[in-house]
C-alpha cells in the first residue's frame, strides 16, 4: 500500500511486575492506510491499551519498555526518535481520545484555550489566530452555539459535549493517526450513535486514520473496516470486518461475538442462554509458552502447546490458531 | 408466573429540592422520578432501561427504601413498606437484596467472601445460627465459587468472581426480590455472558423475582420478561419483551433501539442516527411530553400537554399522543422501517 500511515512490525512491550519484567504486548504487527479505521478488539488486559500508549510513545513514561519491535508513522521510527522529536509529533501528528472526556479536560480553562493550546504549541500560532482556529475546530465537531461554548469550562458542558471538544483538541493540528481508546464507554448509547457519526465524518473530510479500541463488536461493525482482535497481549486475528463478523477463524473471536448478548430485533419469547467463554484472561505473571487462549478454549489439543503464527485465511485476512492449518489442509 | 405480584409500585415520586444559589433565586426542583407505577409478578424480571438521568436507579433505590420518597406506594408482598421507619423497615430487608454495580466498591476489602455472605444472615437474624455455615457453603456453590475461596479477601478474585460474591451475600437471607443495579456494566464482555446466565439460572432454580436496572437494551432483552422504558423520570412505555423490541411503539424506544450497534452487519450499515443532542436535565421540567423537543415526530399537542401512559392494543402501555389506540406509532405511519 502506498499510502501507508503506520506500520507497527514485531512490536513488544513490557512492563517490570514484582522486579521482572513482563510481556504486556508480544510481537504484534499491524499496518495502516491513510482514512482507514481500524478495530482493536479485546476484554481487558489484552494489551489494547498499551499498545496505543507505545504508539504515543508514552510507554517509557510508565515504567514499561519497549524490547522489540518498530512503529514507524509517515516512514518514520518512532521507537528511536528522541523525546524532543516525539513532543512533537505527539499531539500534532498522532493524537489521542480517551474514555472518560471529563478527566480529560483540565477544568480551570476554558474549551477554547484548550483547544488553541495545541494550535500555539505546535504551530506558534498567535493567541487571536488560535482561538479562531478553536472556534473553527468547535463548529467541525457540530457543538450548538460554538461561539458561547468557546468560553464555558468543561463542567459546563454535558458528557457528549465534552467528547466532541475533546475530539477538536486532537483534531486541531490535522493528525495523520487518530487513537480513540473506548471513546463512548462513559456515554450514553444515543450520544454514543453521534460521536461514531462524527468519527466517520471527520475521517471522510480529512483522511485522517483512525483507530478505534473498543470491547463492543457492535461498535466496530458500524465504524471500521477491518478488525484487529487481540488476546493476551498477541494477535490472534485480523481481517475485514465483513469476514471477521460473519466468519470469525479464531475461537476467542467467535466466542467474544457470540457471548455478547446483542440487541435482537425479532426475538423469540425466552432467549436461549448465552454461549459463554469460561475463566479469564490469565494474568501476564502466568503465560506459559503456547497459545495463550488454550485453557478456556473449546477446540483445544495436543499442537496448542506451541504458539501458532498467524495463519492466513485469505488474502487479508488472518488467525493465530492451529485450526486454521487443518482447515486448509483438508 | 402467578398473578399475585411480589412488588406492586403506584404513582411513585422523588423529587429532590435544588440549594438556592442565593436568597432571591426561585426554588427549583430536580423531578428524578416522576408518578411511576408498575408492578413485578412473582418469579419474572421486570427490566428498567434509561439513558443516565432518567431515573431509573433513584426509583430503584426508592423501591428498596435506601433513598427518598416523596409521594406514592410501594408494596411488597401485599405490605405497605413505603412508610416504614426504624426497626420495622429493617426487618423488611431480609426480603429485599440489592446487587450491585461495581463489585470493586461494593465488597469490604477487610472481610473474608464467607464472612461477607454471612453478614446479612447475622443482622437480619434469618437462619438459625448453627445452620448459617452451612447457607453459605451452599450459597457458594450456587454462584459456581469454591468452598476453599470462602476464607480469601476480595482482592484475591477477579470482577467477576467478586460479583458473584455480592450475588450470593444478596441471595443470603432468601429475598423476595432482587435489585440489580446495573450488574454486569463494569465486567469484562466475556464475563457479562456468565454473570447474566447466572442469575438467570439461579431464578429458574430458586424463582427469584427480580428488578433488573440497565442502560444496556441487549442485556435487559436477555435477563427480562417485561421492560418498562424511562425517559427523564417517567416511564414512557411498558411491554412484554417480545412486543418491545418486535415493534416499539414510543417514539424514543425506537430512536434508543436504532442507536444500539448491532453485530450484524447488513443493520450495523442501515442505522442512522434518529436522536440529536443530550437527554435535557430533569430540573422543573414543563408540563408537555417531556421528549418532545428531540422527538423527530412531535406536533402541537405534544409540546402543550403531558401525554399520561394509557393503555393500548394487546395489553401494551405507551405514554404518547402520537400512537393510536390500536397500537400504530408515528414511525410506522411514516413508513420508516423500523429499527
Amino acid at each position: 500500500m502506498t499510502d501507508k500511515i503506520l506500520s507497527v512490525e514485531g512490536l513488544t512491550i513490557e512492563f517490570r511486575i514484582g522486579g521482572r519484567f513482563f510481556p504486556v504486548v508480544d510481537g504484534l504487527s499491524f499496518d495502516l492506510a491513510r482514512g482507514e479505521m481500524l478495530g482493536i478488539v479485546g476484554e481487558s488486559g489484552c494489551g489494547k491499551s498499551t499498545t496505543a500508549l507505545a504508539i504515543m510513545g508514552l510507554v517509557e513514561e510508565t515504567s514499561g519498555r519497549v524490547p522489540a519491535g518498530e512503529i514507524k508513522l509517515n516512514g518514520e521510527n518512532l521507537l528511536q526518535t528522541s523525546r524532543r522529536r516525539m513532543r512533537q509529533l505527539r499531539g500534532n501528528d498522532v493524537a489521542m481520545i480517551f474514555q472518560e472526556p471529563m478527566s480529560s479536560l483540565n477544568p480551570v480553562f476554558t474549551v477554547g484555550e484548550q483547544i488553541a493550546e495545541v494550535v500555539r504549541l505546535h504551530h506558534g500560532a498567535s493567541r487571536k489566530a488560535a482561538m479562531d482556529h478553536a472556534y473553527d475546530m468547535l463548529c467541525k465537531v457540530h457543538i450548538p452555539a460554538p461561539e458561547k461554548r468557546l468560553h464555558q469550562y468543561p463542567h459546563e458542558l454535558s458528557g457528549g459535549m465534552r467528547q466532541r471538544v475533546m475530539i477538536a483538541i486532537a483534531l486541531a493540528c490535522g493528525p495523520s493517526l487518530l487513537i480513540a481508546d473506548e471513546p463512548t464507554t462513559a456515554l450514553d448509547v444515543t450520544v454514543q450513535a453521534q460521536i461514531f457519526d462524527l468519527l466517520q465524518e471527520l475521517r471522510d473530510a480529512t483522511g485522517t486514520a483512525i483507530i478505534l479500541i473498543t470491547h463492543d463488536m457492535g461498535a466496530v461493525a458500524e465504524t471500521c473496516q477491518r478488525v484487529l482482535v487481540m488476546y493476551a497481549g498477541r494477535k490472534v486475528e485480523e481481517g475485514p470486518v465483513e469476514a471477521i463478523l460473519t466468519e470469525p477463524s479464531h475461537p476467542y473471536t467467535s466466542g467474544l461475538i457470540r457471548c455478547t448478548p446483542h440487541l435482537d430485533r425479532d426475538p423469540p419469547a425466552q432467549l436461549p442462554m448465552l454461549p459463554e467463554i469460561p475463566g479469564i484472561v490469565p494474568p501476564v505473571t502466568e503465560l506459559g509458552k503456547g497459545c495463550p487462549f488454550r485453557p478456556r478454549c473449546p477446540h483445544a489439543h495436543a499442537r496448542c502447546a506451541d504458539m501458532p503464527p498467524v495463519i492466513p485465511v485469505s488474502a487479508n485476512h488472518g488467525a493465530a490458531c492451529w485450526l486454521q492449518e487443518e482447515e486448509r489442509a483438508a | 408466573m402467578s398473578a399475585d405480584p411480589i412488588l406492586e409500585v403506584s404513582n411513585l415520586t422523588v423529587h429532590f429540592q435544588n440549594r438556592r444559589s442565593n436568597p432571591f433565586a426561585p426554588h427549583t426542583t430536580v423531578h428524578a422520578v416522576d408518578d411511576v407505577s408498575f408492578s413485578l409478578p412473582r418469579g419474572s424480571t421486570l427490566g428498567i432501561v434509561g439513558e443516565s438521568g432518567s431515573g431509573k436507579t433513584t426509583a430503584a433505590l426508592a423501591v428498596m427504601r435506601l433513598g427518598p420518597i416523596t409521594a406514592g406506594s410501594v408494596k411488597l408482598a401485599g405490605t405497605e413498606i413505603a412508610g416504614l421507619k426504624g426497626e420495622e423497615l429493617r426487618l423488611v430487608r431480609r426480603k429485599m437484596q440489592v446487587i450491585f454495580q461495581d463489585p470493586y466498591s461494593s465488597l469490604n476489602p477487610r472481610m473474608r467472601a464467607g464472612q461477607i455472605v454471612r453478614e446479612p444472615m447475622d443482622l437480619l437474624d434469618v437462619y438459625d445460627r448453627s445452620e448459617r455455615a452451612d447457607r453459605v457453603a451452599e450459597l457458594f456453590a450456587a454462584v459456581g465459587l469454591r468452598p476453599e475461596q470462602e476464607s480469601l479477601f476480595p482482592h484475591q478474585f477477579s470482577g467477576g468472581q467478586r460479583q458473584r460474591i455480592g450475588i450470593a451475600r444478596a441471595l443470603a437471607t432468601d429475598p423476595e426480590i432482587i435489585v440489580c443495579d446495573e450488574p454486569v456494566s463494569a465486567l469484562d464482555v466475556a464475563i457479562q455472558a456468565q454473570t447474566l446466565n447466572l442469575l438467570r439460572r439461579l431464578q429458574k432454580t430458586f424463582g427469584y423475582s427480580y428488578l433488573f436496572i440497565s442502560h444496556d437494551l441487549g442485556v435487559v432483552q436477555y435477563v427480562c420478561d417485561e421492560i418498562a422504558v424511562m425517559y427523564l423520570g417517567q416511564i414512557v412505555e411498558h411491554a412484554v419483551q417480545v412486543d418491545l423490541f418486535r415493534r416499539p411503539l414510543h417514539p424514543y424506544t425506537w430512536a434508543l433501539m436504532s442507536a444500539v450497534p448491532s453485530a450484524n452487519l447488513a443493520e450495523a450499515r442501515q442505522r442512522r442516527v434518529l436522536l440529536t443532542g443530550d437527554p435535557p436535565n430533569p430540573i422543573d421540567p414543563p408540563d408537555a411530553c417531556r421528549f418532545a423537543e428531540r422527538c423527530p415526530f412531535a406536533e402541537e399537542i405534544c409540546r402543550k400537554t403531558a401525554p399520561p401512559l394509557r393503555a393500548v392494543a394487546n395489553g401494551r402501555k405507551v405514554a404518547c399522543h402520537l400512537v393510536s389506540d390500536d397500537g400504530e406509532a408515528p414511525q410506522h405511519r411514516e413508513g420508516l422501517e423500523g429499527p
